[in-house]
């Protein structure tokens, strides 16, 4: 993982997510502008850059939930186009939200929640299932018949993982899973991700602002601005801090945090 | 004016917020205690241990429905809790005044910056139009705000957040308060505009020379940003550190907090986690 790896090319193996010259334009405003990356099968990649550089349109534009008029979108070997995705894309990409209060239904319980993608996609074992997920993300059969108002920042966002690896998907976007999340709650949820990614060989392509995050999740991250990729380093280069870019060297001294000088 | 020296700038002595709900009463703050002359005092505690609702008491933004009862809380040696209201308001806003997290929510969207701005010194202050519109100028400016005459004219939407944040920085320090409680301030910035925004206020509060009571779930930035760090814990104050002696803290909580963040270079899997006591919340 040390040696150098050049912008867009993957560490080898197969690939998960390949993505080339993608470009989503909002009213003539350029959200993405022709973007390519590779992440590799098992790997987990990382995304930062600050608001508005165009990293949550990224994973948007991958689930489908953002139009990208320009590009190529390969998911595990089969080619996405413009926003529509099939049955098969959702089995095997699920997405995490940011916000936990906004991303589950507020009117549903934690059943009802997990069990809406079961029956979209025809499972049968529901029963088993549900407490299955439960019981992975550490919430347990106790909380199926919960309304999410009754639950704090950090169980809903187990709820939203949960849901996410109830259908069993190869890769998961996470969209600042954590930002909401109190610091101590965060280092549970990174900790449970990252025991989800092992248990199931699972890609990961995550989007923060918070590069301590990345360097602790990631094997291998873009740097964005103004809806281009500024670099891909890897998280060894971050370290060592071999990197090229000035813009990096902003958001590292950042992530710091606050000197007098 | 004519006060004491010694006098604290502001006193608090076992100070309770309490809601009452359908299930009985809920203590958000359960006695808290400190003192705070002019320098820098942070809290710091996860959401839900009182730190806002500390602030919020001392500022008098409590909801109606709640009550509050202290041994002392006082200002300056005036006691906030027997104070009038409309001397409470006068107060507010002129001596003590107070940053909120996101400025997308705290300024009116339906009012251009420099009346906001305006508005604030107006209801404190006899002064001629001309001249609050100078000193609004000119503590626009102080916030680096690079065209003070362009961004007087805008309305809240039309400026980014670190910019709004500068705005109501400005507008909170406009009438030259003695004590600012600043609460997240900087949270719903990005990182890169979150250091500009606290280099800002770290400078204009030292210049000025005013308490300040930081209030964050970010021990490390508390701890950069301030002399005097309380910790809190289920509406209780679990340690008092200065900032200086923060790597010998004694709570596990703090300690806790100091651990479980992830940073570059250092290679912890699984991170750290909080194994709370229930002891902690006695």
């Amino acid at each position: 993982m040390s040696q150098a790896i050049s912008p867009a090319a993957s560490s080898g193996g197969p690939v998960a997510v390949s993505i080339r010259d993608m470009t989503v334009i909002y009213d003539e405003f350029a959200a993405l502008d022709h973007v390519s990356l590779a992440v590799t099968q098992g790997e987990s990649f990382g995304i930062v850059g600050e608001s508005g550089s165009g990293k949550s349109t990224l994973l948007r534009a991958i689930a489908g939930l953002a139009r990208f008029s320009q590009g190529e979108l390969t998911v595990d070997g089969r080619s996405y186009s413009g926003s529509r995705r099939d049955q098969e894309f959702y089995r095997t990409v699920q997405m995490v939200f940011q916000d936990p209060y906004g991303s589950l239904h507020p009117r549903q319980t934690v059943d009802r929640l997990l069990l809406e993608p079961l029956v979209i996609h025809g499972f049968t074992d529901i029963e088993t299932r549900i407490n299955r997920a439960l019981d992975e993300v550490g919430l347990g059969a106790g909380f199926r018949f919960r309304y999410s108002h009754q639950l704090s920042g950090g169980q809903r966002q187990r709820i939203a993982i949960a849901r996410a690896l109830i259908l069993e998907p190869k890769i998961l976007l996470l969209d600042e899973p954590t930002s909401a999340l109190d610091a101590s709650i965060q280092a549970e949820i990174l900790n449970l991700l990252e025991q989800a990614r092992r248990d199931r060989n699972l890609t990961f392509v995550m989007v923060s602002h918070d590069l301590g995050v990345i360097s602790h999740m990631c094997e291998r991250l873009a740097v964005m601005k103004n809806g281009k990729v500024v670099e891909t380093v890897a998280r060894d280069a971050l370290e060592s801090r071999s990197f090229s870019a000035d813009y990096t060297r902003q958001l590292l001294v950042a992530s710091e945090g606050f000197r007098r000088d | 004016m004519s006060v004491a020296t010694d006098q604290p700038l502001l006193a608090v002595d076992d100070l309770r917020v309490t809601f009452p709900t359908r299930t009985g009463e809920v203590e958000a703050v359960r006695g808290v205690s400190f003192t705070l002359g002019r320098e820098r005092l942070g809290i710091v505690g996860e959401s839900g241990s009182g730190k806002s609702q500390t602030g919020r008491a001392i500022m008098g933004l409590t909801p109606s429905q709640a009550r509050i009862t202290a041994k002392t809380l006082a200002f300056r040696g005036r006691n906030l809790l027997e104070m009038p209201a409309s001397e409470r308001r006068h107060l507010r806003g002129k001596q003590v005044a107070m940053i909120l997290q996101d400025p997308k929510y705290s300024l009116n969207p339906v009012m251009t910056i420099g009346r906001q701005i305006i508005e604030t010194l107006k209801t404190h202050e006899k002064v001629s139009n001309a001249e609050a519109k100078a000193r609004t100028l000119a503590m626009l400016e102080a916030v680096q705000i690079r065209d003070p005459e362009r961004v007087f004219s805008l309305y809240p939407h039309e400026v980014s957040g670190g910019m709004g944040q500068r705005v109501m920085i400005a507008m909170m320090l406009i009438c030259g308060p003695e004590l600012l409680i600043a609460d997240e301030p900087t949270s719903a910035l990005d990182v890169t505009v979150q250091l500009e925004v606290l280099a800002i206020l770290d400078k204009l509060v030292a210049e000025r020379g005013m308490g300040l009571i930081f209030i964050s779930h970010d021990l490390r930035l508390v701890s950069s940003f301030c002399n005097r760090v309380l910790v809190m814990y289920a509406g209780r104050v679990v340690e008092e550190l200065a900032t200086a002696d923060l790597s010998q803290a004694q709570h596990p909580y703090t300690r806790g907090l100091l651990n479980c963040l992830p940073t570059i270079g250092s290679d912890r899997h699984p991170l750290p986690v909080l194994d709370r006591k229930p002891e902690w919340a006695l």
